[in-house]
This record gives structure tokens, sequence and C-alpha cells, in this order.
């Protein structure tokens, strides 16, 4: 819609069609900036789903927690982090899961990027 | 009148929030990344400057995406950091200088820029993280700041001519206000970045040296650069470079380099630091 540049590998540019597309998830993940809001999906996740209309589709790469299909679904990656702090995990691991890597293997090819 | 005595421009990365809240300067990770930072607290204790603009991007505190202003511009006494979901320790509040604010404001309309103006603007670790590496004592004459806030989350994004351009202007604005002031600028985020995708873990070394060395002698060198190329080069989130364009372009056209730092990795991030005068 607003972006037909040649695209550029593994990188997802959030325009105005991924905006609208993940609206609902975002949301939800923004609301996370609360803690009682937190604590609200860690006792009932399916219930905080409904309460931000996610598709079907949001909800299962939720449930999974598969951060490149939270992606294709419309997350940014600003507001994503709010859930997966809630999840415990870093933007190492999160990194690490989308790039098929484990989590070391991840840290070291950020450091070998300074060699 | 007041005067653009420098800028500094420095990564704002989250982690560092955290290593800050426990203190782990001396840590082997960290110590490369904080050791940057002395040489140019001790520019500021002798400048002494009154007011820090602080060009920074929002990551998900003050705005959502119902509205997502371009720019925006904080006019108000005083800004609050609030919680942002994933473990920063909040810290108090920093005084804003709202009658410098609404002069910019003024005349960066009066330069055709829309302004997007905020009297209640929550500051995240964009702007937080900066301040207290900068000015990690805070006293009763703590400095007083301006957020100025810059859209990274939502294409489309202002090109990198966009922000020389309003850069300009509000270096401009600054050395009109009557008061005898002193003003630095921070530019923050960057260098070369990307959180998310299959690309996740992209930094480019290159291009952020590159970006170290053009921003003080050549920053028009970008003015032509799409924000496609520019994440191409510096990676999804590496976009916040365009916040040390505004930082430049605000300052004179010839500028000394005070102090540079550069370390790979802290967290996904190529960390840059660099302290400029602006008197030439």
């Amino acid at each position: 819609m607003t972006h037909t540049q040649e695209p550029i590998f593994g990188t997802t540019f959030f325009d105005g069609e991924m905006a609208m597309k993940g609206y609902g998830l975002n949301k939800m993940c923004y609301s996370f900036n609360k803690a009682e809001n937190r604590e609200a999906f860690l006792k009932d996740e399916e219930a905080y789903y409904e309460k931000y209309g996610l598709t079907e589709a949001q909800k299962e790469a939720c449930r999974k927690r598969i951060a490149l299909d939270l992606i294709a679904e419309g997350g940014n990656i600003y507001y994503l982090a709010k859930f997966t702090g809630i999840l415990g995990l870093s933007v190492q691991d999160v990194g690490a899961q989308m790039t098929g890597k484990t989590v070391e293997e991840f840290k070291q090819m950020l450091v070998d990027a300074g060699k | 009148m007041a005067k653009i005595v420098g800028g500094i421009c420095t990564s704002h990365i989250p982690a560092i929030g955290n290593a800050i809240a426990k203190e782990m300067f001396e840590d082997p990770y960290w110590k490369p990344f904080f050791d940057g930072y002395p040489p140019v607290r001790d520019w500021l204790d002798e400048i002494k400057p009154d007011v820090a603009v602080v060009v920074y991007n929002d990551h998900g505190l003050n705005f959502f995406l119902d509205k997502m202003p371009t720019f925006s511009i904080g006019a108000a006494p005083e800004y609050k950091n609030d919680d942002e979901g994933w473990g920063i320790p909040t810290i108090p509040p920093f005084p804003g200088d709202p009658k410098l604010s609404w002069h910019i404001i003024n005349e960066l309309v009066k330069d055709e820029f829309d302004i997007c103006s905020c009297q209640e603007m929550l500051v995240d670790h964009g702007f937080t993280v900066p301040m207290s590496l900068l000015w990690p004592e805070r006293g009763e004459d703590q400095i007083k700041t301006i957020p100025f806030c810059v859209n990274t989350v939502q294409h489309p994004i202002a090109s990198p001519k966009r922000c020389l351009d309003i850069g300009k202007s509000l270096g401009k604005a600054i050395e009109s206000y009557p008061e005898d002031l002193k003003v630095v600028i921070l530019g923050t985020g960057g260098l070369s970045h990307q959180l998310d995708g299959e690309r996740a873990g992209f930094i480019n070394k290159e291009f952020d040296l590159e970006c170290m060395e053009k921003i003080i002698s050549d920053p028009y060198h970008y003015k032509d650069m799409s924000i496609h190329e520019l994440v191409r080069l510096a990676g999804a989130q590496g976009a916040e470079f365009i916040l040390w364009l505004i930082m430049r372009a605000a300052m004179g056209e010839t500028v000394t380099k005070v102090h540079s730092n550069y370390h790979i990795p802290i967290s996904n991030t190529g960390a840059g630091l660099l302290c400029i005068d602006n008197a030439a």
C-alpha cells in the first residue's frame, strides 16, 4: 500500500497496511505497560485475546509464542517486546528464535559483528 | 540570546537502563560502553548548559498507533517517565521549559513544519536513558528539558532530508530566543540494529563508523538517502539515525569533536556516542 520498493531480506516494513492488520494485537501489547493488565493477561490469556479482538491467526501466534508469526500478523516489534517481556524473553531470546539460532549463537553473531 | 553550545548523540538501548539501575559500570560486558561517558560529562560540567532539547523516538509509552504524529514537541513544566512493561525502573520526572518549547513550536510552524504540541508527555527510555547517562546526578538545579519526539515506529517515516531541514529550523528557532540560555541538543538512538524478522541481529559496523565521521564533517551526505535505503544499511530500527541528523543540522556548519566512542554489541546494537562543540 505505502511500500513498493525492493524487499529487504527478513524485514517487514510496518506501514499503514500492517498497522491496520495488527491494530488489535498491538493494542493488547500496548496495554501491558500497566502492571494490572500484565497480571490480568497471565491470569486468563484467552479472555484477554477476546477483549482486544485478536484474529484467530493472531491468537494462535500468541499461544505458540512464535515471533515471526506475530510480525506476519501485524505485530510491531516495539509493542511485541512488551508481550515477550511478560514471558521473560530478552530481545536476544526472540532474535535467536526468529533467526533459527540458539541464544548463544545469536549472541556470538552480535559479538562477531564488532570484529 | 540563546546559544546552542553543542550536541550529543548517544544510543538509548533499554538494557542500558537496567545496567545503570544495577550499577554494572565495571562489568566486562558493559565497561567498554560506560567508559565512553565520563569525558562527555566533563565537557558538560565545564559548559553547564541550561536546557537540553532531546530528539528521540517513543517506543510505545506516550504514543500508540491510534495517533502517531511525525514530529511532536513537549510544552510542559515537567515530563514523567512510566512503566514500559518490561522492567526498567521508573525514574523521577524531568523539568521542562514550556516558554522555550512554545517559542520553538511557533517558529517551526512559521517555517512550515507541522508540529504536534504536547502539554502532557510521558518520556520513555529513548529520552531517559541518554539523560541518565549524561546527567547521572540530578539536584535542585538540574538541567531543563524539551522532548522532541520523532515517529520511527510506523512507516512512512520522515526522510533524512526532512529531518535535516527541521533540524536546521530548530537551530534557527533556538538561536532567535531572546533569553540568554545555553542549549545542548541530544540526538538519541541508533546506530545500526534490527530487532525483528529473520534479519534480527543485523549490525553494520562500516556504515556506523562512516555515520560517526560524516555526522561531523558532512551530514548532508545523507540528504538524498531514502528511509528504505537507510533500513537496508542500518537495519529496521537503525532508521533512528534520522534523530542524529536533526541534532546535527541544528548546529553550525563547522563543529569540533569533543569525544566519541563506538562499541559492538550492546544488546542487539552498534552503540555510538558522539559529543560535538558548536563553537567553530
